[in-house]
């Protein structure tokens, strides 16, 4: 725990945080949250998807306008290159459910952040996706994730605050451990 | 039969608020399902010692007296400690009696039991934390031909068929397991979730001698920041052996255990572990240190750094480094038993009152039962302080907990 004299202020709202959890502890149905991602072809290997609305604390939500990604192949694979790769927004969602984790983990434990900065890579042989290799898995063989922080905290409490930040995330947890993945045509 | 006070179970939480309620003249009985200690005669694995040195196990008026206070009890000699303490205190135990349902009677409880019903006014569940082993839904997708075990029947190596083992868990229970599966010639991978590691011994000191001393042992349950979560940790990796040595990922990965993160799946026979093993051991590391410069902030403030060795902090754990196995094919690997280490839970099914949460665990504020005057549970982890999770936590646990039993009963008998 890291003493200040001034306030505290990354922008997280922990009093929410922790009352939400207190609250949706005594109402888990209100806690089950389905997240929802449409995508449509657009042409080649580019496409668009689209943000909308989610479910949760018992009804449904939008979001405050709709987000959009687009998505494509570079053109080293013959594409052309009009969206990041769907691995590359992969990789975006880990870091920045990592990011978000370490704020809010900051904040709780009185930590002020100047800035965060996360650089990832993902290492990946395409024989995979190329069906050239059967023992070569299609996804990344590792991920690595560096954050540069600068905060008023001790090192040992910034690594503390970055593994609890791994701990706490959601893509983290997605991109390590296997999810039943079911998909049907309609 | 009548009686003021019933405790279920004969263990040694049972037995001290027995000596607790005798020294108050409450009427009570105790009853055991089999004979005193059950659960220590029974339903332990051969090797198994206690995490705490023999110094620390006491209970009201009784504590160890033998040759070797630094040394680990066997569950063979925590079997004859309890015993020698029932006999001491005279505890009104009724052995070869199970109980079958306890219900409430509106001002007091019938307990029913296979040797007939008592009617009493409180009722004290001492019938252990441990009753039933806590597996994982994923242990249904074990293939055919792969045998499961728990550490509640398994008793040592020899029940394993010779071949690989993957043991589940890396509690104290797990990374003992796992050495001495090893050690027998059997290869074992350990798959590894959160866990908490601890030295054995700290400047020249047991870890308990520093817990106990450093108050961390006298924490209250009011006082823990999430006792939820303080309730659910694993035990720490420890092992009781007579060169005192520490137990850790480590030391099993130089023995040839290969450790791998927390089963995340099994299917078709290929099991899958988590790519978290980097960041559980560094959380695991950082938690250690944390708490030895705690200690050593302790040592300091008490005066006592003269008598102690230097400090020092935990290296970081190797294996952490190291890219883990992801997914093992479990017939391919010549894997022939699962044994998951995950914990333990009680066996309340008798106890057929509204005192459960959704989860399905006894609510209850330091050992006082929600819901349900006169209910008291003893004998579980942290309880009312860390101490409780320690035969040394039944002595403060049960002197506060007669107390507020006594006065129950006084408010009773004047309503």
């Amino acid at each position: 725990m890291t003493m200040t004299d001034t306030p505290v202020d990354n922008g997280v709202n922990t009093e929410a945080l922790l009352g939400a959890r207190e609250a949706l502890s005594e109402a888990p149905e209100a806690a089950a949250f389905t997240w929802r991602a449409t995508c449509s072809w657009v042409h080649g290997t580019h496409s668009t998807s689209t943000i909308e609305g989610f479910s949760g604390l018992g009804t449904d939500h939008q979001h405050k306008k709709t987000f959009t990604f687009e998505a494509d192949h570079p053109e080293c694979f013959a594409s052309q290159d009009l969206g990041a790769t769907p691995v590359e927004i992969v990789l975006a969602g880990l870091a920045s459910c990592l990011t978000a984790g370490v704020a809010a983990v900051a904040q709780h434990r009185g930590i002020q952040l100047r800035s965060v900065t996360a650089t990832l890579e993902g290492d990946m042989n395409v024989l995979g996706i190329l069906g050239a290799d059967p023992d070569v898995r299609n996804g990344f063989s590792a991920i690595r994730v560096r954050f540069d922080i600068d905060a008023n905290a001790s090192p040992d409490d910034i690594e503390a605050l970055v593994a609890q930040s791994q701990k706490r995330s959601a893509v983290f947890d997605i991109v390590t451990n296997p999810t039943a993945v079911t998909v049907e045509v309609a | 039969m009548h009686t003021t006070v019933v405790i279920i179970g004969a263990g040694h939480a049972g037995l001290a608020m027995s000596r607790r309620l005798t020294e108050r003249s409450i009427d009570h009985v105790v009853l055991e399902r089999g004979e005193v200690a059950n659960s220590w005669r029974t339903e332990r694995w051969d090797s198994l010692r206690l995490l705490t040195p023999n110094w620390l196990t006491r209970l009201p008026g009784r504590a160890y007296a033998g040759p070797d206070p630094d040394g680990y009890a066997s569950a063979r000699e925590v079997a004859a400690f309890i015993d020698d303490y029932a006999s001491a205190v005279s505890a009104p135990v009724l052995n070869g009696t199970t109980v079958t349902a306890v219900t409430s009677t509106g001002d007091g409880y019938q307990v029913a039991t296979d040797r007939g019903p008592w009617r009493c006014a409180a009722v004290v569940i001492a019938s252990g934390a441990c009753n039933l082993a806590a597996v994982p839904p994923v242990a249904a997708d074990v293939p055919p031909g792969i045998a499961v075990h728990t550490p509640l029947t398994y008793r040592n190596p020899t029940d394993l068929e010779p071949g690989g083992v993957l043991v589940v868990g890396a509690s104290a229970t797990g990374v003992q397991l796992a050495e001495e599966i090893n050690c027998s010639g059997r290869p074992v991978t350990l798959s590894v979730g959160e866990h908490v590691r601890l030295p054995r011994t700290y400047r020249g000191r047991d870890i308990f001698w520093w817990t106990d001393r450093a108050g961390i042992l006298d924490e209250r349950h009011d006082e823990v920041d999430d006792i939820v979560r303080a309730r659910s940790l694993p035990s720490p990796q420890l092992v009781g052996t007579p060169e005192r040595r520490s137990i850790d990922l480590d030391t099993l990965a130089a023995r040839g255990i290969t450790i791998v993160g927390r089963l995340g799946g099994l299917a078709e026979g290929v099991a899958r572990f988590s790519g978290s093993l980097a960041n559980t051991c560094t959380l695991a590391d950082l938690k250690a240190n944390r708490l030895l410069a705690r200690l050593d902030d302790w040592a300091t403030s008490a005066g006592r750094d003269d008598e102690l060795g230097p400090p020092e902090r935990m290296e970081p754990t190797r294996v952490a480094g190291r890219t883990p196995l992801l997914e093992l094919d479990l017939h391919r690997a010549g894997i022939r038993s699962v044994l998951f280490a995950t914990g333990y839970r009680p066996d309340l099914s008798w106890l057929h009152l509204p005192v459960f949460d959704r989860r399905g665990r006894i609510e209850h504020c330091g050992g006082v039962v929600c819901d349900a005057p006169g209910m008291y549970v003893v004998g579980h982890g942290l309880v009312r302080r860390r101490r409780s999770s320690f035969i040394c936590g039944a002595g403060p646990d049960s002197a506060e907990l007669a107390h507020l039993l006594h006065q129950h009963l006084d408010a009773r008998a004047l309503a």
